[in-house]
């Protein structure tokens, strides 16, 4: 078994290095052979492992030492619970079909071999984070992910905005990691190791320790870690303030935004915070704060999806308000409920980008939905794909994205941590909000009038079948995941890898009033959500297929307020002017006046030029004439007789 | 171990002879041979340095390989050599880099190759020399002669504004290191006659003195590493350096900073050390801040990566100071990382340069169009000079913050901003140059690179790539001497 541990992040690895390098001498048709291949020895391994841990066995062992240092040994090794299998068969699965996918969509680009080597090398980088038994490792694969995601948003390197995009989210990023790596730091220094095990084992005596980081302001040690942990977090996860790189990351090619912008590297701080569940217990603080970030995050990037014409920017502003409930459901110690919700965000949302994929390469890369308009009878397969992803989004009964929300909602309802009120008014708004812009999305790409050129629409046809069998193979667990809830949310499935204490409840209150999936459907009925999801949709119908003339209207009523959330609230601009500007002229100032004025205008060059003016000086009195020594000689006598006449006045 | 085999001494003097080999060729119509001839001797060096590193015994925390001769008998000057697990791991170094400049001046030098080539070796045998050194005077010796070739390679074989540049750089480093002499002969004096290292170190001596031989010291350790604010004639020197210069300056000569701090300043005078400790951190934090927000807005490649240096060496003497294992261990990773990544990356400039003859980075743009197997290694080394996990980059970085943020959060906090400062730096530049469109036809017609530069960068790819993964092997070696030095350390000598 710890061979196929191996394997599971090996393989793809083995083929990330065979495309990468040597991509020009085995051609196109063997890379992707090869690649593919690899995957799905992964999917399979990655499935045989998830059977066995159902069977009760776990493992936590190290692969190799790392490092040696002080009194401290970094191990590279794998944690193999239900929560890490769980992610290495959701990550495998999306990333095989989105290789599937990959050979539709890449079909006529010259980059093809290192397109399948960096999502190869994505697939290892996230195996490595979610099986990883320590930091340092988590913190590896966390950074790996981070490069391959600015790799692939940068993969069409000629375009300008690709390659500011791709800037962009790695720095943000790394100001995220700048706090994840300092939240590292103080686990080392008051637990003195990185092994997840050993410092969730002595988080209870911890507990009470307190660091005064201010003189004066005492903080829980717990606290501090968690909240720099979760910086770590809000990058990777794209959570508010740290999200404006997840709508520029669009710039990169459809199949990454599905498998890395959506389905598995943003979820990666949703993980972590489950991963760290037996830490973010001990400090509501913390939590808190969780809760304050994801309910904005919800709410607002959603109304931002409304107004977004671009078909794939629409969706990345769900991705930014899904990302949002996960980040809600950890704040409200609802983790099971976080991560049951990643997995069926992750098929959902996969089958929404990769169908977007599917129209933009049928609207020759065209992606403004204005644009579009009755795809319907062109594109039956994405179109139905597309549309059981859309009920699932929204939140239909029966449908994956029912289940997984609705347990975070009713948990938020549970939950008694400071600040979960506003969270709770964040989530249910959104749920109505979110029903109105999927099917937007849906009504205006695919019902009413085509608005394409007529070149356009005679060329209109479904993709080829590389294309739409992963989005039908999706689409399955799109409907069906949900029907799980049970076991997983409700059930002890996470008991082993997930720690909540007993004072934060919430998924134990909703749990004893589970009565299995129909009782929860039944259940909905009655509750506002389903009520809200069904007002959206309805909107969503009268609005773009009923009275199409009155969207225009409303914008023209509403202009500010869509201008607004047009320019997503100013942030981009704010930060650029503020943040990259302000760096820039600091930079310049410390420079120029720092480096070029002070040390080395005043200091170096002040000191040589003393040193030239003294030798100036001194050089005065060796002049060579006769006549200037015997002058100074005169001078001299004459003073000493002075002084010596002097004496014996 | 080879007992009584004079392996230093062999290590020191065989890049020397060959050095002198390679001048005796003479003029440029043996340019051929003095090629081979220097190509020879330097994979030897590093052939005859390998049994150094396979021999030695990790768990002692001793000299090795020690050689004892006299010298001058007169003032107690020993020819004193031997090696401990800080020196060791930087001859290797060394030994290891100076194929690689031999090899990346191949052919771009056309003028005086005999005396280019020669200075490389010669440089190489005398830093050995630096290293390996335990008698002091036999230390200053090698110390202020690694000054000349340098100074001859910057001002023969360098830019436009070269003589500016070799004179500020021989100057500063030679005024730096006059006041260490003082210190030495005033050490002798109250040592009873001895120019020995290790009875320095033995040495118990009162605060005051400490801190004036402290003071003496730093200037010559501060002005080589470099530290903030004597670190303005390391942009100038690279600058106007040729290529295998700024490697050489890069990876090796800075190298002899660190290693004074831990040779000199910490045994010597452990008092005054942690007395100072505090500014001693602050010059090394306002380093990794201040210098990596300078580096931003440079317009030169080589004056960005020179200041990119400043700010890694800011690790280097921050984690000195720290006193603790991760500290100093990961000061030494980081000294070794940064050896492979900056002379990687002043490699990488050397190509574009030798093509376009320009550092401007607005001359450039697009150039992954034209050069893919180049962007794809400047692109590695980019992402570990930026500290990208996986890479050696990552390692001394991460030692060190683990390190500081037992001492205090604080330090920690400003030392992880190079995360941030390190990635705007590297990759702003990285996008400027190579991705983008095409920014003019000299770029369209660039090619890429041959296979010798090819050899080159992948051995250096290899090296960061193997220490950011397994860097087990090279702090394995250091275990012993840190402990030792730290525990000495501890120990006050008033």
């Amino acid at each position: 078994m710890q061979t196929l541990y191996l394997l599971v992040p090996l393989a793809p690895l083995i083929g990330a290095i065979t495309a990468g390098l040597f991509g020009r001498f085995i051609g196109r048709t063997w890379s992707h052979r090869i690649t593919i291949s690899l995957v799905f020895v992964s999917l399979i391994a990655s499935i045989v492992i998830f059977f066995d841990v159902l069977d009760g066995n776990t493992f936590n062992g190290s692969v190799y030492t790392w490092l040696v240092t002080g009194d401290t040994r970094f191990e590279i090794g794998f944690l193999i619970d239900q929560l890490s299998a769980t992610m290495m068969v959701v990550v495998s699965l999306v990333s095989l079909m989105v290789h599937i996918y990959t050979i539709g969509y890449m079909h006529d680009d010259p980059g093809y071999q290192r397109f399948f080597s960096y999502i190869s090398l994505f697939t290892f980088s996230m195996m490595m984070l979610v099986m990883s038994n320590n930091f340092l490792q988590l913190f590896f694969g966390w950074e790996a992910v981070g490069l391959v995601s600015y790799l692939l948003i940068g993969f069409w390197y000629t375009r300008p905005t690709a390659i500011y995009a791709n800037l962009k989210a790695f720095l943000v990023n790394r100001v995220g990691d700048f706090g994840f790596l300092l939240g590292i730091a103080l686990i080392l220094m008051y637990f003195g190791t990185l092994d997840y095990a050993a410092v969730f084992s002595s988080v209870p005596q911890m507990a009470n320790e307190s660091v005064e980081l201010v003189t004066g302001s005492s903080w829980l040690v717990i606290t501090v870690i968690c909240i720099l942990l979760f910086i770590g977090a809000m990058g990777k996860s794209a959570q508010f303030p740290l999200h404006v790189w997840l709508p520029d990351s669009m710039e990169g090619p459809t199949p990454i935004s599905a498998l890395i912008h959506a389905a598995t590297m943003v979820t990666a701080g949703i993980f972590m915070v489950a991963r760290m569940s037996p830490l973010f217990e001990h400090s509501e603080t913390a939590l808190t704060l969780i809760l304050i970030i994801g309910g904005i995050t919800t709410l607002f990037m959603a109304l931002v999806a409304v107004v977004q014409n671009d078909i794939k920017r629409v969706v990345a502003y769900s991705t930014l308000s899904q990302l949002g409930y996960m980040t809600v459901a950890l704040g409200a110690s609802a983790y099971s409920a976080a991560i049951f919700h990643l997995m069926t965000h992750a098929f959902f949302k996969a089958v929404l980008f990769l169908g977007a994929g599917s129209v933009i390469i049928a609207m020759h890369h065209e992606q403004n939905m204005q644009k579009m308009g009755g795809l319907k009878k062109y594109m039956p397969i994405t179109y139905w794909t597309m549309f059981i992803a859309a009920l699932a989004s929204a939140g239909v009964p029966g449908f994956s994205g029912f289940f997984s929300k609705d347990a975070i909602i009713e948990a938020v309802g549970f939950a008694n941590i400071p600040g979960v009120e506003f969270a709770y008014f964040c989530v249910l708004a959104t749920v109505f909000v979110t029903a109105l812009y999927t099917f937007r999305l849906v009504f205006v790409t695919f019902h009413g009038k085509p608005r394409m050129d007529t070149h356009t629409r005679e060329h209109l046809h479904e993709s080829p079948w590389v294309v739409t069998l992963p989005l039908v193979v999706l689409a399955i667990p799109t409907i069906a995941a949900g029907w799980f809830i049970g076991p997983m949310v409700f059930g002890d499935y996470f008991s082993n890898a997930i720690y909540v204490s007993s004072q934060h409840d919430a998924i134990e209150q909703l749990g004893a009033t589970f009565t299995g999936i129909g009782g929860m459907m039944m259940h909905a009925l009655s509750t506002i959500p389903f009520w809200l999801s069904l007002a959206g949709i309805f909107t969503a119908w009268f609005l773009y297929i009923l009275r199409p003339d009155i969207p225009g209207k409303i914008k023209k009523w509403m202009l500010p307020i869509h201008t607004l959330l047009d320019r997503k609230y100013y942030i981009d601009e704010f930060y650029s002017w503020f943040f990259a500007g302000g760096t820039r002229a600091l930079s310049k100032g410390l420079w120029k006046f720092g480096d070029i004025k002070v040390i080395d205008g005043f200091f170096v060059n002040g000191t040589a030029r003393v040193v030239a003016w003294t030798a100036m000086l001194v050089r005065r009195f060796q002049t060579g004439y006769i006549y200037h020594y015997a002058f100074t000689m005169i001078v001299g006598v004459f003073i000493l007789i002075t002084l010596w006449l002097y004496q014996f006045k | 171990m080879l007992f009584g085999f004079p392996l230093l001494s062999l290590i020191i003097w065989l890049p020397i002879f060959f050095g002198l080999a390679v001048l005796a060729t003479g003029g440029d119509r043996n340019a051929q041979a003095a090629r081979l001839i220097a190509i020879s001797g330097s994979v030897l060096g590093f052939l005859v340095a390998i049994p150094l590193y396979l021999q030695f015994d990790p768990s002692a925390s001793t000299m090795q390989f020690a050689e004892k001769h006299v010298w001058v008998e007169r003032f107690n000057i020993f020819y004193h050599l031997g090696v401990d697990g800080i020196s060791m791991p930087l001859i290797l170094l060394n030994c290891f880099t100076t194929p690689l400049v031999v090899m990346a001046g191949w052919e771009v030098i056309r003028e005086r190759v005999s005396q280019y080539m020669g200075a490389f070796l010669i440089m190489s045998g005398i830093v050995n020399g630096v290293f390996a050194s335990l008698d002091a005077i036999l230390f200053y010796a090698f110390w202020e002669a690694s000054l000349i070739p340098m100074f001859l390679i910057i001002g023969i074989w360098g830019g436009p504004n070269r003589v500016y540049a070799a004179i500020k750089f021989f100057l500063y480093t030679l005024l730096g290191s006059l006041l260490m002499l003082v210190a030495f002969i005033y050490l002798y004096y109250v040592s009873d006659g001895s120019f020995s290292i290790l009875d320095f170190h033995k040495l118990p001596l009162p605060i005051e003195p400490q801190i004036l031989i402290f003071i003496a010291f730093l200037l010559a350790f501060a002005v080589k590493v470099p530290m903030w604010p004597v670190h303005t004639w390391l942009p100038d020197a690279h600058v106007e350096a040729p290529t295998g210069g700024s490697v050489v300056l890069a990876a090796i000569l800075l190298k002899m900073g660190g290693y004074g701090f831990l040779r000199f300043s910490l045994p010597i005078v452990p008092d005054a050390s942690q007395q100072l400790a505090g500014l001693m951190i602050v010059l090394s934090l306002i380093a990794v801040v201040y210098i990596g927000l300078v580096a931003i807005m440079q317009a030169d490649m080589k004056k960005l990566i020179a200041y990119s240096s400043v700010a890694h060496m800011g690790f280097v003497t921050l984690g000195f100071f720290l006193f603790n294992a991760y500290g100093i261990e990961g000061a030494m990773v980081q000294m070794i990382s940064h050896g492979f990544i900056s002379g990687a990356m002043f490699l990488c400039v050397g190509v574009l340069y030798d093509r376009l003859h320009s550092r401007q980075i607005a001359d450039y743009g697009g150039v992954v169009n034209s050069m893919p197997v180049f962007a794809a290694f400047f692109m590695l080394f980019a992402m570990a000079n930026a500290g990208l996990p996986g890479t050696s980059g990552f390692v001394g970085e991460f030692m060190v913050i683990m390190g500081a943020v037992k001492v205090n959060f604080w330090y920690a906090f400003f030392a992880a901003t190079t995360l941030i400062f390190g990635a705007v730096y590297t990759l702003w530049m990285y996008k400027r140059v190579i991705f983008g469109a095409v920014a003019s036809p000299a770029v369209e017609g660039l090619q890429d690179i041959s296979k010798r530069e090819f050899a080159v960068l992948a051995i250096l790819a290899l090296a960061v790539l193997w220490m950011g993964v397994y860097p087990f092997p090279i702090t394995e070696v250091m275990h012993a001497t840190v402990d030792e030095l730290l525990a000495h350390v501890a120990n006050s000598k008033l």
